[in-house]
């Protein structure tokens, strides 16, 4: 099943002081596994741009979608057989420790 | 009573109480068999439990006038299975689970031995698929008893304090959750084994315990023994299951002595030992015996073994229980269990020895509020000597004692002090 990975900073970050794992090797390792179909970093929140229609009315504003202190700054897009497996592509992610991940299945619209 | 092991011939009219009764002795076991197996092949909770739940009506109807089958589990299994593929076909969904099963033979998959390879997959998958961390607690708890125990879906609201329509709610989103997240319907293999174990323990644990907090229901204690027991079975080369239930055996042995005639908790040493399971006792002692390593659980169950041995309150072995509260401490720092390390050494080496860890342990603010910390100080002063002082301590304790039953009696010790 395909999960999107989305990549967020987070205030309180693993103080743990051994070397973060090296995010070309992740990259490198899941890709050739085909666990990773593509991912990437994202510009900072300042570059977001909002987009809505209401009433006809094409509404364009400057900023994220919400003011927060932790922001998605990146995203890969896994392939995995089940969450467990999603989990440890995760784990060994060094943003799992400078942030946190968040692991969301396409939607199974079928059932 | 005529026969659930009917074996030979044709099965004979038992009537309406003896068939209720071999439905509700062989239910307990082959609903979450029934229920693992289907799940396993078609992937559908709901499904899955409603077949079964259905089979377990089929035969409240049937038995009584066609007595009770050779193989009930398989027969049930039968029905269920029958049940689930009429429903699947009317649903038209997908070949291959309408394929896998059709095939199935009942007989193959149950074994009339407990260790037929694929049941035990089946609940042990089940198992630690409703453990998973990705659901929340309350939900790991609520799967657990309804799924894999077959706790009818009302008994849990009231357990969990939540009305019947919410916690079907609860257990729907559940379900589909572990379809959505893409949860595994698989037993961890390797070092994942070990990081979700204590997890499934855990809820085993929380199980037992909130079955003695909400008025004192024995019933989910029985549940969470039951499952630890079935666990065990499972999975005897893991210390830490064997660990775990004989500390539930043990704490489940004093279940009829824990209250007096008004319903207020007793602690140990006012208890009748003559009224602990001395059965329940003996099976804990034998599963520590197997324990090899040195986990929470384990340090845990070697004290309580020493309660559940010991012949009076007096004639505990109280460093025994000491030098595990070390351990314990070492391992789980908790300021709960430093405050039972201080009441330990206490009673293995004086009042002046415990109220040094009384201190310390008081010392990481931890127990600010804690009326049982109080009132192991003036358990501790009131052995000094002080009897004013304990008096008073214990007074100051009642005033933060949650319920009204802790209350009275931590005034009555205040009383006999005083007196």
């Amino acid at each position: 099943m395909k999960f999107m990975m989305f990549v967020c900073t987070d205030t309180a970050p693993d103080t743990d002081p051994t070397e973060l794992p090296d995010i070309h090797k992740w990259v490198a390792e899941n890709d050739s596994r085909g666990r990773r179909l593509t991912g990437n970093v994202l510009a900072p929140t300042s570059a977001a741009t909002l987009v809505r229609v209401r009433d006809g009315e094409l509404l364009v504003s400057e900023g994220p979608f919400a003011e927060t202190t932790e922001v998605i700054v990146g995203f890969d897009l896994l392939d995995c057989a089940d969450l467990d497996e999603a989990i440890e592509v995760a784990r060994t992610h060094p943003m799992a420790r400078e942030g946190r991940l968040e692991l969301r299945p396409y939607a199974d619209l079928s059932a | 009573m005529t026969g659930t092991d009917t074996t030979t011939g044709a099965p004979e009219s038992v009537g309406v109480a003896a068939a209720a009764q071999a439905v509700a002795a062989v239910g307990v076991d082959a609903y979450p068999r029934i229920v693992a197996t289907l799940i396993r092949l078609t992937g559908d909770w709901a499904l899955a439990e409603d077949c079964a739940q259905e089979a377990l009506a089929v035969a409240l109807e049937r038995w009584p006038d066609d007595g009770v089958p050779a193989n009930p589990g398989g027969w049930l299994l039968t029905v269920a299975r029958n049940r689930a593929i009429d429903v699947l076909r009317r649903a038209a969904v997908e070949r291959r689970k309408l394929h896998e099963l059709a095939v199935l033979a009942p007989d193959d998959a149950w074994p009339e031995t407990p260790t037929g390879e694929a049941v035990v997959d089946d609940r042990l998958r089940l198992i630690f698929t409703c453990c998973h961390p990705a659901l929340a607690i309350e939900a790991r708890v609520a799967l657990t008893l309804r799924t894999v125990c077959g706790v009818p879906t009302a008994d849990i609201a009231r357990l969990l304090l939540v009305s019947e329509s919410t916690m079907t709610r609860r257990l729907t989103r559940a379900r589909t959750r572990i379809a959505q997240a893409g949860i595994p319907y698989r037993v961890p293999s390797g070092p994942a084994l070990a990081e979700r174990l204590p997890g499934v323990l855990a809820v085993l644990y929380l199980l037992f315990t909130r079955g003695y907090v909400v008025d004192g229901e024995p019933a989910f204690a029985d549940e969470a023994v039951r499952l630890a027991r079935l666990l065990d079975r499972l999975m005897p080369e893991q210390s830490e299951i064997a660990a775990l239930l004989a500390l539930l055996l043990f704490q489940h042995s004093r279940r009829d002595a824990r209250r007096d005639a008004a319903g207020n908790l007793l602690t140990l040493d006012r208890q009748d030992r003559a009224r602990w399971d001395r059965a329940a006792i003996a099976e804990g002692q034998a599963a520590l015996a197997r324990v090899r390593d040195d986990g929470p659980y384990a340090w845990q169950a070697r004290i309580a073994a020493c309660h559940a041995i010991a012949p009076s309150a007096d004639d505990t072995d109280w460093p025994a229980i000491a030098r595990a509260y070390d351990a314990l401490v070492d391992i789980r720092p908790s300021p709960v269990i430093a405050l039972n390390r201080a009441v330990a050494h206490g009673y293995a080496y004086g009042p002046s020895a415990g109220l040094g860890l009384l201190d310390a342990a008081q010392a990481g603010g931890g127990l600010d509020g804690n009326p049982l910390a109080v009132a192991v100080r003036a358990d501790l002063v009131a052995r000094q000597g002080d009897r004013p002082r304990a008096a008073a301590l214990f007074r100051e304790a009642a005033e933060m004692a949650g319920s009204a039953g802790e209350r009275r009696a931590l005034l009555d010790r205040a009383a006999d002090l005083a007196g």
